[in-house]
């Protein structure tokens, strides 16, 4: 028959294929199950980040150079917002967002995909986070947030010393592939030792592990870990001095380094003016950078490793050193008659100060001295003693970015330029000019090393390095120490720059270094930029030297007139603080008020001169 | 031992019992796809399955004769429902599947699911055995299924088109057409696939493709696919147990308790639950191809064989679909899903099946 043949046909091909179904399911039931059992559960749970809170950054004695406050934001959850247009409608009105914000929201939107959150605000106020408290029922997919933000109690004067941070970039992300980059509130170290210690601050992110439904409604939470927080780095800089020196340098343009003589710690570390690390923390508008940029003080270059400059006169303790090395005694007497002829040229002298020894030469300055000292020895003699006193050298220090400049010979020379090297060079080089260059960092380590007599090395963290003793006689470095006493004790160049202290004098040498050659000036007036810079190297007290420092400020016109008194203060502050509080005060009068003051004025007149007239060539 | 009486022993109680069964498991499933409640599904698919088991057993009572009589006037009535849709549709503006009764929405095409195959077996029925050769035996029947199968295809309706197809073909392939026609049609078919592909809506040539590959497009299209693979797979043997389905209950499955029910079901229940339910259908499938097997009548054959077809076509293209072995094309799984229409069609074939097995039996009992 062919209709039972045919009909068992026909059911056979339908248990055929009823079996084909039953072998797929168990195939993906119990083959592939490992793989389902995880794609459902990644369906079911979601996983928020929670920014982990980032270490502080703290000084010697455990006080906030860099912390954490409440910074209360709000997010939207993509996959939450399902009444898009309303929603950003009510928080435009509710937060007073302007239209780049709205901009910026509507393009993270676009890219965001699922539970990621995209930022709407940060550092809401209490009044403005409450408004939107309030309306949460009814604005879906909007999440607050009660996060941390960074903060910088001393603003400005940590600038450059401690960095900044900022939300990571797209290259950031591609590199560290880190979920946690793409958190809103994540911030990482952008620059100086924030950046350096990133690894150290960064802390171990919390989690969030909640049931949702398909449409993104929370059914209930899973488990919650807390974030850890970063750990803490401890530097050896002291705060209030830091604080101290950042405002004792008012308007100037400079830095300033206190050194600890016993063990190398920084304990200041200044370059001004600063910007304030908590305005680049919180996202710098462009009109703020822009004002930074424009600024000819330049207060986004760290001069305190980054500023090179002729250090001029601070250089004379050392060289009477290395002369001392190479068997000149210190009572060998030269006659200052207003300078020193070298074949037929002759270089000036500030003064003509007659039969000088070596000490009575470095605290009077005198330049026909170490003329006559360079011509007999030669240069190449006085360079090694330069480089042992830390001139010249880039140092191991952590989260800063040096150039360390020229101590020059006649190989060095040769190298450059091809040149031998002249007679006149030398002249030139042991005054700390030509050329010669250093950064002020380097100049606090001379001081230091003068001070201890030990090759100690600048450190920000607690770092062993071997600060093995330098290989001069005693008596070189008495000498030298000596001749800085007088410079501020004796009949020196900076006896106005006293200690107004008890029992307690500082030591120390000014410098003044030309900016440019003859013929633009006389260097004490005119055009700001065309001005000398006026540097100084001191350290205190003068028996059992303890710290050492280097001021450099820029066009300050003299090392006694600029640098010097800004020395005398912050080493008075570390021995007295309230004479030291008194004087700053007296100045802070003077100059309209402390640095945010300061910056906050300048900033808004420049905002309004700038919107009226905007800044040619400032790069956005 | 006490006498049955024969009014009870004349009710079908293994049949009963087969459809109650799958249809008892399939209320557990609405039960807790609704999250662990009666309503709106559970309850009022059980009082569904006893209002339409009651017309199957009435529609098993009746004579087969009535069947062939109507089956040209069905066909043709059923015919004119679906011209109907498509004007109503036409009018409306819109694509339209059903005619509103006021007590429910009946969709005209699950009619023809029926009316096609009673139709083609009267047609094969009263053909002379010496004319299933020739082309008179052929080109009447490929009418009979063109027509409504184009009426279904512009609603659009590709999973009942197909369906209407499948059990014509089956009554006409069991009918005895020459088995090299089918395979030169498969054939022809299987060549002219690319020509049927473009004449396709986008939608559906877009479920085609992310049939072929549903992790092209995880969140979009080809969601259904990839979530109803991921609840059948979560389950593993045993299942995440009776309420516990995450896909489900948090809806990620999407027509959990439609067209996607069986991968509620399998997630919650496991393989061993999805062998239960294929269990079933084969012992209700097994039951109705004896019917066909053992059919007093060469309609009665025709009819049954071509119900049974249907009915497996429902099973194979749902469960096909929810394992990603066939596209998603809108296919309700028979007893199980929650809706009217496709219960009223399978419980309307099992009355039909049901009415041709009590004819033999009476023809057997008369002879014996």
């Amino acid at each position: 028959m062919t209709f039972t043949r045919r009909a068992l046909l026909v059911g056979g091909g339908q248990m055929v294929i009823g079996a084909a179904l039953a072998t797929r399911m168990a195939y993906i039931s119990v083959v592939e199950n490992d793989r389902y059992v995880l794609e459902s559960e990644s369906n079911r749970v979601n996983l928020t980040l929670t920014p982990p809170r980032r270490g502080w950054i703290v000084d010697r004695h455990g006080k906030a150079l860099a912390n954490n406050r409440v910074s209360l934001r709000i997010d939207l959850i993509p996959d939450r917002l399902h009444n898009k247009d309303m929603v950003l409608g009510q928080l435009r009105t509710l937060l007073r967002l302007d239209g780049d914000a709205m901009d910026r929201i509507n393009r993270d939107l676009k890219a965001a995909s699922g539970f990621q959150p995209v930022a709407v605000a940060e550092d809401l106020s209490e009044g403005d986070y409450a408004s939107i408290l309030v309306r949460l029922p009814e604005l879906s997919g909007v999440a607050p947030q009660r996060g941390f933000a960074r903060n910088y109690p001393t603003g400005a004067a940590v600038g450059h010393l401690i960095g900044y941070v900022g939300a990571p970039n797209a290259e950031e992300y591609q590199k560290d592939k880190d979920p946690l980059y793409i958190t809103p509130g994540y911030k990482i170290g952008k620059d100086g030792l924030e950046k350096y210690f990133q690894p150290m601050l960064k802390g171990t992110p919390g989690a969030k592990r909640v049931e949702v439904t398909a449409r993104g409604k929370v059914v209930r939470d899973l488990t919650t870990t807390s974030d850890i927080q970063g750990k803490t780095v401890h530097l050896t800089i002291d705060a209030d001095l830091q604080e101290y020196v950042a405002r004792r340098m008012g308007r100037e343009s400079g830095a300033a380094i206190v050194i600890d003589c016993q063990n190398g710690d920084i304990l200041s570390f200044v370059s001004m003016p600063s910007f304030d690390p908590n305005s680049f923390s919180d996202g710098i508008s462009n009109s703020e950078y822009a004002w930074l940029r424009a600024d000819d003080h330049q207060p986004l270059i760290n001069k305190a490793t980054r500023g090179l400059y002729p250090p001029g006169s601070t250089l004379k303790p050392m060289a009477a050193i290395a002369a001392i090395e190479h068997g000149v005694h210190p009572s060998e007497r030269h006659t200052c008659i207003g300078g020193y002829r070298l074949g037929n040229r002759f270089f000036r002298c500030l003064g003509t100060h007659g039969s000088l020894d070596m000490p009575s030469a470095i605290m009077k300055s005198c330049n026909s001295y170490f003329y006559w000292l360079a011509d007999r020895l030669g240069y190449d003699a006085i360079a090694p003693t330069a480089r042992l006193m830390g001139l010249g050298e880039e140092f191991q220090l952590a989260g800063s970015s040096q150039r360390y400049g020229t101590i020059p010979d006649s190989a060095w020379k040769m190298k450059k330029y091809d040149q031998k090297w002249s007679a006149s060079d030398s002249l030139n080089s042991v005054i700390g000019q030509g050329y010669v260059s250093v950064n002020p960092l380097q100049l606090a380590v001379m001081a230091a090393r003068i001070a201890s007599g030990r090759r100690l090395y600048p450190r920000l963290i607690n770092r062993e390095f071997k600060n093995e003793p330098l290989p001069f006689s005693p008596e070189a470095l008495a000498v030298a120490r000596h001749g800085m006493d007088l410079v501020v004790n004796g009949a020196g160049t900076a006896v106005r720059s006293r200690l107004p202290l008890d029992g307690i004098t500082m030591a120390g040498k000014t410098g003044t270094a030309q900016v440019r050659g003859l013929g633009t000036g006389n260097g004490k007036s005119g055009t700001w930029k065309f001005r000398d810079h006026g540097l100084f190297i001191g350290f205190a007290p003068v028996v059992n030297p303890r710290y050492a420092t280097a001021v450099v400020i820029e066009h300050g016109m003299g090392g006694a007139r600029a640098a010097a008194p800004i020395a005398k203060d912050f080493m008075t502050f570390l021995f007295d603080r309230e004479k030291a509080m008194e004087a700053l005060d007296t100045f802070e009068a003077s100059w309209g008020g402390t640095i945010k003051e300061r910056m906050d004025r300048d900033y808004a007149a420049w905002k309004s001169g700038a919107s009226s007239d905007p800044e040619p060539g400032v790069p956005q | 031992m006490i006498p049955v009486p024969p009014a009870i022993q004349r009710i079908p109680w293994k049949l009963i019992a087969i459809l109650a069964g799958i249809t008892g498991f399939g209320l557990l499933v609405l039960y807790s796809a609704a999250g662990g409640n009666w309503s709106p599904w559970a309850l009022q698919q059980g009082v569904r399955f006893v209002v339409f088991l009651s017309v199957a057993l009435i529609i098993g009572r009746f004579p087969i004769r009535i069947f062939e009589d109507f089956a040209y006037i069905g066909y043709i009535g059923v015919l004119v429902l679906l011209v109907a849709v498509e004007l109503l549709g036409f009018v409306g503006g819109g694509s339209q599947r059903w005619l509103n009764l006021g007590f429910m929405n009946l969709q005209p095409s699950e009619l023809m699911k029926v009316a096609i195959v009673l139709a083609l077996a009267r047609f094969y029925a009263q053909l002379p055995p010496g004319n299933t050769r020739t082309w008179t035996a052929l080109w009447p029947a490929l009418v009979l299924i063109g027509l409504p199968a184009a009426l279904v295809m512009l609603q659009p309706d590709l999973g009942t088109a197909l369906a209407i197809c499948a059990g014509g073909v089956i009554v006409m392939f069991v009918g005895g057409l020459p088995f090299w026609w089918f395979g030169s049609a498969a054939a022809a078919g299987a060549a002219a696939l690319p020509v049927l592909f473009s004449m396709l809506h986008d939608y559906q040539q877009k479920r085609v493709l992310i049939f072929l590959d549903p992790e092209s497009d995880p969140l979009g299209a080809g969601y259904h696919i990839s979530q109803s693979k991921i609840a059948i797979g979560s389950g593993g043997i045993g299942g995440k147990g009776f309420l516990n389905g995450s896909q489900s209950h948090l809806d990620y499955l999407p027509e959990g308790h439609t067209d996607f029910i069986f991968a509620t079901m399998a997630e919650e229940w496991g393989l061993i639950g999805g062998l239960a339910l294929l269990l079933g259908f084969f012992l209700l499938l097994r039951w109705s191809t004896r019917v066909a097997l053992k059919a007093r009548t060469r309609f009665g054959q025709l009819t049954a064989t071509g119900l049974t077809m249907t009915i497996f076509f429902y099973i194979a293209i749902n469960l096909a679909m929810v394992m990603g072995l066939a596209p998603v094309v809108g296919i309700p799984l028979p007893l199980f899903s929650y809706g009217g229409s496709s219960m009223l069609t399978i419980m309307t074939c099992v009355g039909i099946v049901l009415a041709i097995e009590n004819d033999s039996k009476k023809q057997s009992s008369r002879l014996s």
